[in-house]
């Protein structure tokens, strides 16, 4: 068994749990709830033996790195982060039908990573430049944020499809979710995690620029973009607590801000040139 | 600081002015990340004509994060910063610094927790043993004597009112910090061949000599590859710096991630360029003399002691960079034949002639390529960044936690009437718990009953 095949199979875990989610929300199959839960269970903890397997895959072939340091192994932590986070959301809600609009983004992650032809899976040495323990500490702050916004964004649009006008056609469907109250507060402290771990990805990413290049800013693309993103939900936070914004503005706010984290983190790769440019392969 | 109802005042106070500012500043940011940035004029007029060049220059669009434009809606941003927190942290500090045992009895019975209990002897009595009971949950009480009862009353988190300006401090620190740094600081790059010195190093963009009051000296450079050959591994430099003729530094090698730093100047191994040249050592094995020679390639060398003639006549590359990979050597110690073979660079080739044996080690000489910073500002905005996470996990997560417990003697009931009550700022379904528990402990006590 190696990492690759533990990963291959996270991904049909991830897919089968988000099936189960769905099916608990569109069937209202409460039987199936702890099914669905250990399913998560099982999956996140074999895409943790995945990542640790990868690891010291790459200590075996002689290079010895954590493996966040490319494209490939970043959409592995951000299913694995997303997973988790979302765990730890049904612990304290004790709503499954959150998994409903959590786990696909956990699933398309692993989906994107494990099936695209134009990432790279071997284990590849790492460049001068990205050898430095920041890279963890970066990859990690970073991905935490994203899982949450990740998240924060799948509830503002069960949110949208909660607050319809006419709940008529769909009325008892709808009520399997939880109060707009609370995806309202929900959305909200999520937010306001994924901010706090953005701040801190933006900043450890700063201290590691400055370390290896003597500038913690420079303005490359990806770092303007993460600060974009920054000011987006800086933006939000200050919309809800000082002028009182909730409900569908919220939602929509964090619908795009996560589309601005998805452009930070894969639109910058792909679209503009930058020092992030070896996230790339 | 009374409120002011000037115009301006409330404009710049305002939040409407914030999410203005972020929204614009989140806006305008993307130009520079859609249009390429510090390229030279020509790039533009070919990338975009003339026309829209000339537009681009205009409005500083080839440089926008230094533009006067962008930079004034920072200062724009910092100004809302600055007076948004001197309209609002007085009243904030008044919250913190409140005597809260002079909260009027009325406004106590409108607490959004309240919970309402009865105890049997005098007030003092009760007071002791609801203090005994607050310490017991975690609540560490005061107390007054009113002409009405007893207030007792605890607080947690009074100064996480103080987060939010906090984070809001922290972004001008930040912000000094960078002033500092492009003040004071300078950022620029240098190329030193092996064995070589400067002195000076030039800024970054325009090329400026700037005289570094010491000497710099590269005294070996590698770069390794892993496995594959192509990927590299370490670039390496050592550098020796020499103050006043004296070595103040020996050889101290550096790596990307890992710099050198003296006097506030930090060197940053960034490129390397091989040059036309080698580093020879020649060791004659009977003798066990040796010696060093950097040469250019292609020429005759006399080394006269040791009675001998080299040099390199042919070399092959490896990249489009001239990075050598073989080198054609030519050696002669005047007897026999001339010696004439192939050796990789970076290796040792054993040479026998009648009279003697030789080592012969080369390699071609690299420069190495160093990023040179100094931006006292630095640590400013460490301090900024540290202080920004330590206010928003303030702001987010702690919240300022209020309970009061209000003893009042009922004289014809012979009995104590007692209020317990409290509020939250911030998170308030995690203190309806707390409150909860609270009141749970009451009544658990034999002491009070519930009304």
């Amino acid at each position: 068994m190696n990492s690759s095949q533990l990963l291959g199979i996270t991904t049909l875990a991830y897919l089968l749990s988000a099936m189960l989610y769905i099916a608990i929300f569109v069937f209202r199959a409460k039987k199936i709830d702890l099914i669905a839960t250990l399913v998560t269970i099982c999956a996140f903890l074999i895409n943790t033996a995945g990542i640790g397997l990868r690891w010291y895959e790459s200590y075996q072939a002689g290079i010895g790195y954590a493996p966040l340091s490319n494209m490939y192994e970043s959409l592995v932590f951000f299913a694995w982060a997303i997973a988790i986070f979302y765990l730890g959301l049904e612990f304290k809600y004790k709503n499954r039908v959150l998994g409903a609009f959590s786990m696909p983004f956990a699933c398309l992650s692993m989906a994107y990573a494990s099936l695209s032809p134009q990432f790279g899976k071997e284990i590849k040495p790492l460049i001068p430049a990205l050898q430095s323990n920041w890279l963890i500490a970066h990859v990690i702050t970073c991905f935490v944020g994203y899982a949450a916004f990740a998240v924060a964004s799948g509830m503002g649009i069960m949110y949208l499809i909660k607050d319809r006008k006419t709940p008529d056609d769909a009325g008892s469907l709808l009520a399997s979710l939880p109060e707009l109250k609370v995806i309202d507060d929900i959305i909200h402290k999520t937010l306001v995690f994924g901010f706090l771990w953005l701040s801190a990805g933006i900043i450890t990413g700063a201290v590691w620029a400055n370390a290896a290049w003597g500038t913690y800013w420079s303005w490359d693309p990806k770092e303007t973009w993460s600060l974009i993103t920054w000011f987006v939900y800086a933006a939000t936070l200050h919309a809800r607590f000082t002028r009182g914004w909730g409900g569908r503005r919220i939602a929509w706010l964090a619908i795009i801000g996560f589309l601005s984290v998805i452009f930070t983190y894969y639109g910058v790769n792909f679209l503009l040139s930058g020092l992030h440019s070896y996230g790339g392969s | 600081m009374k409120k002011t109802d000037n115009m301006v005042w409330r404009f710049f106070a305002s939040v409407r002015l914030a999410l203005f500012s972020l929204l614009i500043l989140a806006t305008t940011s993307i130009i520079g990340t859609l249009i390429p940035q510090k390229n030279p004029a020509d790039f533009y007029i070919e990338a975009f004509g003339q026309r829209t060049a000339q537009f681009f220059q205009m409005l500083d669009v080839p440089d926008m994060y230094n533009s006067w434009w962008f930079l004034a809606l920072l200062l724009l941003f910092s100004i809302n910063l600055v007076v948004c927190t001197i309209d609002r942290l007085p009243n904030v500090w008044q919250m913190v610094v409140l005597n809260n045992l002079d909260t009027e009895p009325e406004r106590l019975e409108k607490m959004p927790h309240r919970h309402l209990f009865y105890g049997a002897g005098d007030g003092a009595a009760l007071a002791e043993t609801t203090t005994a009971l607050l310490a017991k949950n975690g609540w560490k009480s005061q107390s007054d004597n009113k002409p009405t009862g007893i207030l007792l009353f605890s607080q947690k988190n009074a100064w996480s009112r103080l987060g939010v300006y906090a984070v809001h401090l922290s972004i001008l620190i930040i912000f000094a910090g960078a002033i500092i740094g492009s003040l004071l600081g300078f950022k620029a790059g240098v190329m030193i061949p092996e064995g070589s010195t400067t002195d000076t190093v030039y800024e970054t963009g325009t090329g400026k000599p700037i005289p570094l009051g010491f000497t710099l000296q590269c005294d070996d450079f590698n770069v390794t590859f892993y496995a594959d050959g192509t990927t590299p591994k370490e670039f390496r430099s050592d550098l020796s710096v020499l103050e006043n003729g004296k070595l103040a530094i020996d050889k101290r090698p550096i790596i990307v991630n890992d710099p050198l730093d003296y006097k506030g100047i930090t060197f940053y191994q960034s490129s390397y360029e091989p040059m036309q040249g080698f580093n020879v050592l020649i060791t004659n094995k009977n003798t066990k003399v040796s010696q060093f020679f950097q040469i250019p390639f292609g020429q005759k060398i006399s080394w006269s002691e040791g009675g001998i003639d080299f040099g390199v006549i042919n070399q092959e590359v490896r990249s489009r960079m001239g990075d050598v990979q073989k080198l054609k050597v030519w050696f002669s110690d005047g007897t026999g034949e001339p010696s004439i073979f192939w050796m990789d660079n970076d290796t040792t080739q054993a040479i026998t002639t009648p009279t003697g044996t030789y080592e012969f080690q080369a390699n071609q000489v690299y420069a190495t390529g160093l990023q040179v910073a100094k931006d006292p500002g630095v640590w400013t905005v460490y301090a900024g960044c540290a202080l920004m996470l330590i206010g928003l996990y303030v702001a987010f997560f702690l919240s300022h936690r209020r309970v009061w417990v209000y003893i009042v003697r009922e004289e014809t009931a012979n009995r104590c009437r007692i209020l317990v009550c409290g509020s939250s700022n911030k998170n308030k379904l995690a203190f309806e718990n707390e409150f909860t528990a609270l009141v749970e402990s009451f009544t658990h006590d034999t002491t009070f009953q519930n009304a």
